[in-house]
């Protein structure tokens, strides 16, 4: 942290904002594309998981920026990789042992945080050569920006999916009567991609330049 | 005729740049050039031409799909009289599947067209014909009990995801209308399987199994079990030929659908080698299956049967032969057609989830047409360069 620099300086607060748009981690770096799909078949789930990349990107982002300057940059990956385990662990214990029922139906995808590409992608990019500061933002951005699509894809899964929002069923029963039903499609995975290619194509169709040519 | 071609005439340049009606240049222009064949000449070069573009090749598909259609709609009206136990005179037979079939075709129709359109008025391209076929190929592999807001969304899905998002017509890589029902099925498959969607307004008492889900029920069949399915649904070969089961609209009649095979071959616009190569593919898969006979389908099922039972003709002659989803290179249509028919028994027998597996079979296919063609080229270019080699 610069001695004349303010916390939240423009640049700093790009840091926090670019990743919710033009640069976010999943519709335009293409990464966590995984978990993306995975966890998103409800609002709970996906919520849950974006708190704990939250928690752990930022945590991580600080505590590589603070190491910086003594890993060996040959081993940087080993060292990267046991400050993430270590925090993991934490998030895990933490869901399992105050929201046991999420953490079940989160199942390996907490685990399987550690191997989130969005989480080694900023700690390589970023954290390795910055201040603890703006790697905190930069980790708290990276993982908005990430938990913002996992909402949003969620949000319209369960919707469609379940006709349910958070656990609360919000279609009326005079709907289904009518003849409604629930889009069972929404539920399994491939419909995710879609949803998510469909955020893509949107997000794209408004900045234009955002469009690779090739 | 030519009053109409007058007044097209005189509100031309209304429709064109600068014209007060300028941005919907492309819906005029849709409705001209399918009205009259166009007059647009190629303004540079040399030019082969021909009489036949886009819009007069769907409308040949089309025709040729009117036989199953019409004996669709005939069909929905005797299942369901059947069902009731009463008996009918023909036309009210046909009258019944006419109701019955019509606003699913609308709804199709309208639902999809209107998406090309306002797809191709935003992008300012010209509109695409190819929603024609498509529009009459969703309705068909519906069940007739198909609610129609679901017909509409899996519609929508279809030309939005399944084609406008790779750039419309002739650059998607699945068949928009197996799209469409792959949709249906997987999203609402209390509509799209089990008894009670074939026959319209059923009798409750009156079992509406198809033969496919009969045939399905053989795998874990009893000896007696499987003597009482076979005597039924099954046994009734020439039923299942010219059409009189209960399945999706227009897939039930083998009979119509040679009928439209042929109007497709003799026109030149549909490959015959696909056909051929889906119906060797389905033969020889379950011919393999009566050799093992491991269960009673497989066992008690000929060979043949599989190729007129569910939607085994309907997708190889029109779902299969779809210009843009096929393979290019005439030895890759054999592989792709063969493969198809293979799979597709493949899945009906071994997997109880799908009894119907056409369509997955086709889609799938579909997705390797551009590798099958890579390779069927890039052997080509091998063995022309080895002859090169050898003179040389």
């Amino acid at each position: 942290m610069s001695d004349k620099e303010p916390l939240f300086s423009a640049k700093n607060r790009k840091l926090l904002t670019n990743p919710l748009g033009s640069d976010n981690p999943i519709t335009v770096q293409v990464l966590g594309i995984c978990s993306a799909l995975a966890v998103t078949a409800k609002l709970e789930p996906a919520i849950v998981l974006s708190i704990s990349v939250m928690a752990v990107l930022a945590l991580a982002n600080v505590i590589v920026s603070l190491l910086r300057n003594t890993i060996p940059s040959r081993i940087r990956i080993i060292v990267q990789l046991v400050v993430v385990a270590a925090l993991v662990i934490l998030v895990d214990q933490i869901l399992k042992a105050f929201a046991y029922d999420v953490s079940k139906q989160l199942s390996v995808f907490v685990g399987l945080i550690i191997t989130n590409c969005i989480i080694m992608g900023r700690l390589e990019a970023f954290a390795l050569g910055n201040r603890p500061w703006p790697a905190f933002l930069d980790g708290i951005g990276n993982a908005a920006g990430y938990g913002l699509i996992l909402v949003v894809v969620a949000f319209f899964r369960e919707l469609l999916g379940s006709g349910t929002l958070y656990g609360f069923h919000v279609i009326p029963q005079a709907v289904y009567d009518m003849g409604y039903e629930n889009n069972g499609l929404m539920i399994l995975p491939p419909m995710a991609l879609v949803v998510v290619g469909i955020i893509i194509w949107v997000q794209r169709s408004k900045d234009k330049s955002l469009i690779e040519s090739n | 005729m030519k009053a109409l071609r007058k007044f097209l005439d005189k509100k031309k340049p209304l429709f064109e740049k600068g014209g007060k009606f300028a941005k919907l240049q492309s819906t005029f222009d849709a409705f001209d050039t399918f009205l009259f064949v166009p007059d647009h000449t190629s303004k540079t070069g040399t030019h082969i031409k021909d009489a036949i573009d886009l819009k007069r090749t769907m409308s040949v598909v089309v025709m040729a799909l009117i036989p199953s259609l019409l004996f669709g709609m005939y069909n929905i009206g005797y299942q369901h009289f059947l069902s009731v136990g009463e008996t009918a005179p023909l036309m009210d037979m046909f009258v019944y599947g006419l109701i019955k079939v019509l606003p699913i075709v609308v709804v199709s129709y309208v639902v999809g067209l209107g998406i090309e359109f306002a797809f191709a008025q935003m992008r300012g391209h010209a509109v695409n014909e190819g929603f024609l076929v498509s529009g009459m190929l969703i309705p068909l592999v519906m069940p007739v009990e198909a609610p129609l807001w679901m017909v509409a969304v899996s519609t929508a899905f279809a030309v939005v995801i399944g084609k406008e998002v790779f750039g419309g017509t002739g650059m998607n890589i699945w068949n928009p209308a197996l799209i469409a029902r792959a949709f249906f099925f997987f999203a609402y498959p209390s509509k799209m399987s089990g008894d009670a969607v074939w026959i319209a307004e059923k009798a409750d008492t009156f079992s509406g199994a198809t033969p496919l889900a009969d045939a399905a029920a053989l795998v874990d069949a009893t000896p007696a079990q499987a003597e009482s399915l076979m005597s039924g649904a099954l046994s009734q070969t020439w039923d299942m030929f010219i059409g009189l089961i209960p399945g999706s609209i227009g897939e039930t009649s083998t009979l119509a659908i040679l009928i439209g095979a042929v109007i497709l071959i003799a026109t030149g616009i549909g490959s015959w080698r696909i056909m051929l190569s889906v119906f060797v593919g389905g033969y020889a898969m379950g011919a393999i299956f009566n050799l093992i006979g491991a269960n009673p389908y497989m066992e008690l099922i000929p060979a043949w049967q599989h190729l007129i039972m569910g939607g085994f003709a309907f997708g190889a002659v029109f779902m299969a032969t779809d210009p843009v989803s096929a393979t290019q290179t005439t030895r890759g249509k054999y592989i792709y057609g063969f493969l198809i028919g293979f799979l597709a028994v493949l899945i009906r027998v071994m997997n109880a989830g799908f009894p119907e597996a056409m369509m997955l079979a086709i889609l799938f296919m579909n997705t390797f047409a551009p590798l099958i063609d890579h390779y069927v080229v890039q052997g080509n270019v091998k063995r022309r360069l080895k002859r090169v080699k050898v003179k040389a």
